[in-house]
């Protein structure tokens, strides 16, 4: 039998090689002292890094010149809330709408799902997209899956499409592609950031090649990182040496599960299914080809062509509040940091969210506020 | 919705292989994996797909943040979580089963 038996890797260390994060992390305190400046800024673009960073205490081991922060790396956080408002529509309308749990309690313009559910009406958590077909077949009425995030959830939804669904059941697409939201905040005026750690499983789908003509195009390394503390700290290392040394690349640092073509399976049939188009991330711009629209010859699938989605049905926003304070957006953006916000761990909590980082379990604020408010002993603030 | 969780294939019947997650057993589907998976194998699980054959001599390095995850962490642990979320296919993040 190949492979070990899950439960015979167990390590009782907190890292599985002290000697080695030791190491890596001197080998990160000596390189950005050799590029010498006040403050070097790197940006991941994942909740899951962020939930590694924070959880095992690595911005402990970053000297205070080194800022590590998180980009529009949150799917939950970056769904517009013109999105949210299609969804809330049609559940009103009483359309099934199946969708993932972090989704239910991101705010629309003047509700969320959740609060449409608890009006009565039919919204439903699924796991995955095939849940949400298998809801259709077991109903009569019509079933709409709000789709939503990146590369990973995308190609589950696009197999769907491409193995055939119940006449009952369609697509409202939200999904977004991470490479053109590096290029906005890439060329945000003043942008701090001098290199990106992109998402492991993201490229796993992609392959690390996507992302060279990004690098080209800025003059910014990208290192492609696994999930452990280690992969994380030695992707830290190779990005601050390519920074140092001037020599904008991709670096791969997550070999085991991320090739340079990725997974071609997968992506050939995320794009038979779907095509870039322009759409608003919440908060951040509207990204040019960072949404994933359904292609013409899918059309009957698309939710969008099949409803007449009216917002103007929806009650009017309700007078702005706290929202007018939240600053998701420049979060999201990689200008402020959540220690920034007025409400953050005051008037914005887990238990009551003000804006879509503290909702979903992989928002920025909701996990700083989880770990401890301020995981944060190097630079930032 | 990042993080995929990997698993060991017990058995593949078409396009779906029962896949083992440390003792949960789950369906897991093969449409957009890019390689041919076998009973042994491990593959990289997401939202229900198969979306990699891990490497034989990486299986190890693969399985070990997760196996510290379910090992040692309070039950609250936003990381843990959405693991055993995705392990038990009941949803990605704590807001699921609401």
């Amino acid at each position: 039998m190949p492979g070990p038996e899950p439960g015979a890797a167990f390590r009782q260390l907190k890292f599985r090689d002290p000697v080695r994060a030791a190491a890596m992390a001197h080998a990160i305190r000596r390189i950005t002292a050799e590029i010498g400046r006040p403050a070097v800024t790197i940006m991941h673009v994942c909740g899951s890094h962020e939930q590694a960073i924070a959880k095992f205490g690595l911005r402990s081991a970053f000297p205070r010149a080194l800022n590590v922060i998180m980009g529009p790396g949150c799917p939950v956080c970056i769904t517009d809330p013109p999105e949210v408002d299609e969804g809330v529509v049609l559940a009103r309308q009483g359309v099934h709408v199946a969708t993932y749990g972090d989704m239910l309690r991101v705010p629309g313009t003047t509700m969320s799902l959740a609060d449409a559910q608890a009006d009565g009406a039919k919204v439903h958590v699924v796991y995955s997209a095939d849940q949400a077909v298998d809801l259709a077949r077991q109903v009569d009425e019509p079933v709409v899956f709000f789709a939503t995030g990146f590369e990973t959830t995308a190609v589950a939804t696009a197999a769907v499409a491409l193995r055939g669904v119940p006449p009952n059941f369609s697509i409202l697409c939200a999904h977004k592609y991470i490479p053109p939201a590096m290029e906005v905040v890439a060329g945000i005026p003043g942008t701090r950031v001098e290199g990106f750690v992109a998402a492991g499983h993201a490229a796993t789908i992609t392959g690390w090649g996507v992302f060279e003509p990004f690098v080209e195009r800025h003059g910014l390394p990208v290192v492609v990182a696994g999930f452990e503390p280690l992969d994380i700290l030695a992707s830290v290392v190779r990005l601050l040496e390519l920074i140092r040394d001037r020599t904008p690349r991709v670096a791969n640092m997550y070999p085991r599960c991320v090739t340079k073509e990725g997974n071609r399976r997968a992506q050939e049939q995320l794009w038979r299914v779907f095509e870039p188009a322009d759409g608003g991330w919440r908060g951040i711009a509207r990204v040019p080809g960072g949404n994933l629209r359904i292609r013409d010859t899918y059309s009957p699938l698309d939710a969008r062509r099949r409803f007449a989605i009216d917002r103007s049905t929806l009650p009017s926003p309700p007078e702005r509040g706290l929202e007018t304070s939240c600053i998701c957006g420049a979060i999201m953006s990689g200008l402020n940091s959540p220690v920034d916000c007025v409400l953050f761990g005051g008037a914005c909590t887990p238990d009551h969210p003000v804006g879509a980082c503290m909702v979903s379990s992989e928002g920025t604020c909701r996990i700083w506020h989880e770990y401890g408010g301020h995981p944060d002993l190097g630079g930032l603030t | 919705m990042c993080l995929g969780v990997p698993g060991r294939v017990v058995s593949v019947e078409g396009n779906k292989a029962t896949v083992d997650f440390w003792g949960v057993r789950r369906q897991v589907l093969l449409d957009v994996v890019d390689e041919p998976v076998a009973v042994g194998d491990y593959v990289l699980n997401h939202v229900g797909y198969a979306i990699r054959r891990i490497p034989e001599d990486e299986i190890q390095e693969t399985l070990e943040l997760f196996e510290q995850l379910l090992a040692h962490q309070s039950p609250d642990d936003l990381m843990a979580t959405g693991v055993r979320a995705e392990i038990a296919g009941t949803g990605a993040g704590d807001d699921a089963g609401s």
